[in-house]
């Protein structure tokens, strides 16, 4: 099929939660109410790190209206822990805690006044603990362990002769850099309403991964998947906070315990209490020949998982995975560890480990750039991965060339032709670019049910969580284009465990390219039996029949969808079911291979820099989004776009604030995030479609790669007008200033 | 004196309508619109008057409802997202939205809409600095403001061409 043909993928559609979302009626799981549901206050923790002597609920449960307390002491008859990997959280504190704001209690009650009454009333003696609530303290060797040791997770691998290599290269260069804690800030705090009956649990959630979800309840409480319903009404933000499990076991709990359905809306700083991004330390070596030539590299970084695991494990994975760079090396050895400390658990934040591994890999080939005077960019193309290498081996062969991807951002930044004009002396400006390739971590694993309807409209079912990234319309413009009736004409149906077939999760980029082909494939298999009913119909072979505009056509004869299958059951309705499954083993043969595909993030910026303050300002910034195909071309951007502008944050000024394990800034005056006024000069981002993913029309995810390279790309932007180079982030102005101020002495 | 649980009554007037609405003392603007007349546009997020997801128009001005006491509008006229929707010469201003891809969450969504029509109500032709000022008390972590700032300035130019 080519270009021109498409009906409605590749437009800029309106998104079809516009007008629910633009009128205030859009239901989020804040505005979910169940009949008789109490409402829930958490206990914190407010020590770092304690063993818990005692708990005393009495003159809690004594205060009138409140119905229920939980605490260790209640978690019975039912698997305490949880988590995606380890399964380390406790869905209370048991015994210890182990990050200031864990949950010891809580406690459900008629309003949530009396809640909040009552959890001031719950007595909780502690036995303080020393705490580590950062990389450096928690790797002392006589530190206090937070769970059996402070090592969470191990990972590595290695090819080639690294240390031969290294012995026969012209430089090496070492350098090490730090990454912050930074927070999603979700604008929905995490909220959600259990419904705990003897046979059943209900639940409503601000959950990323509905059927990840369910089958947590399901193994927490021994019950079958078909027991537990979770459904995912609309979500404010996620960018990973609200993946896995979060606060579901520890509201089931509460509703069993209270026997009534219990809502939990957590407040912000409660949910910076919950998850974040992994902190993390990184120190690259790499050899290289005189002539710009990469040969050896050897990394071990550390990130920082918090009180628990959560997402660690894939996390301290990811990091290794993405810290090579797309580059060629013939000689790679590397290697992370996940680390426990006494702060907020770290989980997903859009491209696990990705910006951490980024910051450092392209800072660092800047560094290079510069002392072996080689121009940044024709060192990044000399040692580029081409379409067909293993970037990393043993991975998926890189899907395309990315020297003519780069290529697009360094034209539409105008890099060649840039002319510097310094306002004044002081201040300075410069560019920078940095550019990687993630490997998806999506698992092939989406089912999709599609029905049509008797009279030509459709109804498409999706497990996918619709978080803002536009999911719905995207999975509406496959479906009509593969039906061929108009998107008009299509409802999505989504996140309810209850009526929508299975998928794995929503996030890692991955809803395109695996539901998309669920929904692809389920479309077409209805679309298969319509011409097959037609051809009945007409009495011919289905390859006859013209399928277009609602309607199936033979020799100038037509008849619409609706109307065959009313035909087939002989009445006025009858309805028709397709489906699709999308396993490693899909029949396009695209999905064998680990990774699904290979996200590209490119980046270029221009910055401002006054040395007399340290004060950076962010003028443009190119960045670039490679969908293959864009569906929705406008809802690409804006995937981009977003996603650049929380690197501008983390970048720039975002940082959680830890002293003793005391979290300094808990809130969103103490901690800043982008407003309107973070907005580039010019903001761009550029689209590269050149149909080389494996989803539909050849598209591929898209919206983690541009948050990736913007803080290298910013840092390279600030050596390149100041001459100062800055290993840690965030690049606060007394951070440059102090920099600035050191290169003069 | 109000008893602390004791309920006052609050008269005012919401998207057009006048209604009267008892109320604690501390009830929040948010909380009354939300809980007590169902009005669930408004969303709660920050609850310290940053990130501007609760916004509403009290008699045409842009309020963090969060942090104004219910009681405070007695008298008064508040428009929610509600009233905009239901508004069709706003049209306007929520299709430009709606065609710029200005909406992705949306939990921003009805807030950042009333905040754009304060501005243009006041200034129907701000510049592009004149939007970012303006707006800055609107939080949207997930597109990154620029298309939202787009949307504002094509509802701007539409306006101008009547």
């Amino acid at each position: 099929m080519t270009q021109q043909e498409f009906n409605t993928v590749g437009k800029s559609v309106r998104r079809i939660d516009s007008f629910d979302k633009i009128s205030g009626r859009a239901v989020y799981s804040v505005d979910v109410v169940v009949p008789g549901m109490a409402y829930a206050k958490l206990v914190p923790s407010p020590l770092p790190h304690a063993l818990i002597k005692s708990i005393d609920a009495s003159k809690a449960r004594a205060l009138p209206g409140v119905y229920a307390v939980l605490t260790a002491a209640e978690l019975v008859n039912m698997e305490t822990h949880y988590g995606s990997d380890k399964k380390d959280r406790p869905i209370v504190a048991m015994n210890k805690v182990r990050f200031q704001g864990e949950p010891v209690a809580a406690v459900a009650a008629v309003d949530l006044a009396t809640a909040e009454a009552a959890a001031e009333l719950v007595e909780v003696e502690y036995e303080e603990l020393p705490a580590a609530s950062d990389l450096t303290s928690a790797l002392l060797p006589d530190a206090e362990p937070i769970h059996d040791s402070n090592y969470c997770h191990e990972y590595g691998y290695e090819w080639g002769d690294v240390d031969a290599a290294f012995a026969g290269c012209d430089r090496i260069f070492e350098d090490t850099f730090l990454f912050p804690m930074v927070y999603h800030y979700a604008m929905e705090p995490h909220t959600c309403v259990v419904s705990y009956e003897h046979d059943r649990i209900r639940t409503w959630t601000s959950a990323q991964h509905p059927f990840l979800v369910r089958a947590e309840l399901a193994r927490i409480f021994g019950m079958q998947l078909d027991q537990v319903q979770v459904v995912v009404p609309y979500v404010g933000g996620g960018y990973g906070s609200k993946s896995y499990t979060k606060i579901e076991p520890l509201v089931a709990a509460l509703s069993r315990e209270a026997g009534r359905p219990v809502r939990l809306a957590q407040s912000v700083e409660e949910s910076m209490k919950t998850v974040r991004r992994h902190a993390a330390r990184a120190t690259i070596r790499t050899g290289v020949m005189n002539d710009g030539t990469f040969v050896a590299r050897e990394c071990l970084s550390y990130v920082d998982t918090g009180g628990y695991t959560d997402n660690g494990v894939r996390v301290t994975e990811r990091i290794s995975d993405r810290i090579v760079g797309p580059y060629i090396f013939d000689n790679v050895r590397v290697k992370s560890y996940g680390i426990y400390t006494n702060s907020t658990p770290a989980g997903s934040f859009r491209s696990i480990g990705g910006p951490q591994a980024s910051w450092a890999c392209e800072s660092q080939t800047d560094i290079i750039a510069e002392a072996l005077g080689i121009d940044p960019i024709q060192l990044r193309l000399k040692n580029l991965a081409k379409k067909g290498d293993e970037v990393r081996r043993g991975k998926r062969p890189l899907e395309g060339d990315l020297a003519p991807k780069l290529q697009m951002v360094l034209d539409k930044f105008g890099w060649d032709n840039y002319q510097r004009e310094d306002p004044s002396p002081t201040v300075k400006r410069g560019i920078g670019f940095a550019c990687n390739v993630t490997n998806s971590g999506a698992s092939p694993t989406s089912t999709s049910l599609v029905r049509f309807h008797a009279d030509g409209s459709s109804t498409v079912y999706i497990g996918t969580t619709e978080i803002g990234q536009g999911s719905r319309s995207v999975m509406a413009q496959i479906a009509a284009e593969e039906l061929r009736i108009p998107l008009a004409s299509i409802k999505v149906i989504g996140s309810d465990t209850d009526s929508v077939p299975y998928d794995r999760s929503t996030g890692s980029s991955r809803s395109t390219t695996l539901m998309g082909l669920a929904v692809q494939d389920a479309a077409v298999d209805v679309r298969e039996q319509l011409l097959e009913i037609a051809a009945k119909h007409f009495e011919t072979f289905a390859d006859q029949i013209e399928a277009a505009d609602g309607k199936a056509t033979f020799k100038g004869e037509s008849m619409t969808f609706g109307a065959l299958i009313r035909e087939m059951f002989g009445g006025s309705g009858g309805e028709l079911m397709g489906r699709g499954y999308v396993t490693q083993n899909h029949a396009s043969g695209r999905l064998t291979q680990d990774p699904v595909f290979w996200e590209v993030s490119i980046g270029a910026a221009e910055v401002e820099v006054d040395e007399d303050t340290g004060t950076v300002k962010l003028l443009r910034y190119v960045s670039a989004s490679d969908p293959g195909k864009a569906i929705n071309p406008k809802q690409v951007e804006g995937q981009d776009e977003g996603a650049a502008m929380q690197a501008i944050g983390h970048s720039m000024f975002e940082e959680m604030l830890f002293e003793d394990g005391q979290f300094l800034n808990p809130n969103l005056v103490d901690y800043r995030v982008p407003t309107f006024e973070d907005l580039p000069g010019e903001f761009e981002t550029v689209l590269i479609e050149f149909g080389d993913g494996p989803g539909p029309y050849g598209s591929k995810g898209v919206g983690e790669g541009g948050i990736v390279c913007v803080a290298p790309a910013i840092a390279n932007a600030i050596f390149n007008a100041t001459g100062v180079r800055l290993r840690e982030l965030p690049l606060t102005p007394e951070r440059v200033w102090r920099a600035i101020e050191k290169s003069k002495q | 004196m109000v008893q602390a649980n004791e309920k006052i009554t609050v008269a005012f007037n919401v998207n057009g309508g006048d209604v009267e609405i008892g109320v604690t003392p501390e009830t929040a603007l948010v909380d009354m619109l939300r809980d007590g007349l169902l009005l669930k546009g408004a969303k709660r997020s920050c609850d310290m008057q940053v990130c501007g997801a609760c916004t509403v128009l009290v008699d045409g001005l842009p309020v963090s409802a969060c942090t104004v006491p219910a009681f405070e509008v007695r008298g008064k006229s508040v428009t929610t997202i509600e009233g905009i929707a239901a508004d069709d010469r706003m049209a306007g201003l929520t299709d430009a939205f709606i065609d710029n891809a200005a909406i992705q969450c949306g939990f921003c969504t009805p807030g950042m809409v009333l905040a754009a029509k304060s501005l243009l109500d006041c200034n129907p032709h701000p510049s592009e600095a004149e939007i970012k000022d303006y707006m800055r008390g609107n939080i949207c972590r997930c597109t990154g403001y620029k298309k939202i700032v787009e949307a504002i300035q094509e509802a701007a130019r539409k306006a101008l061409q009547g």
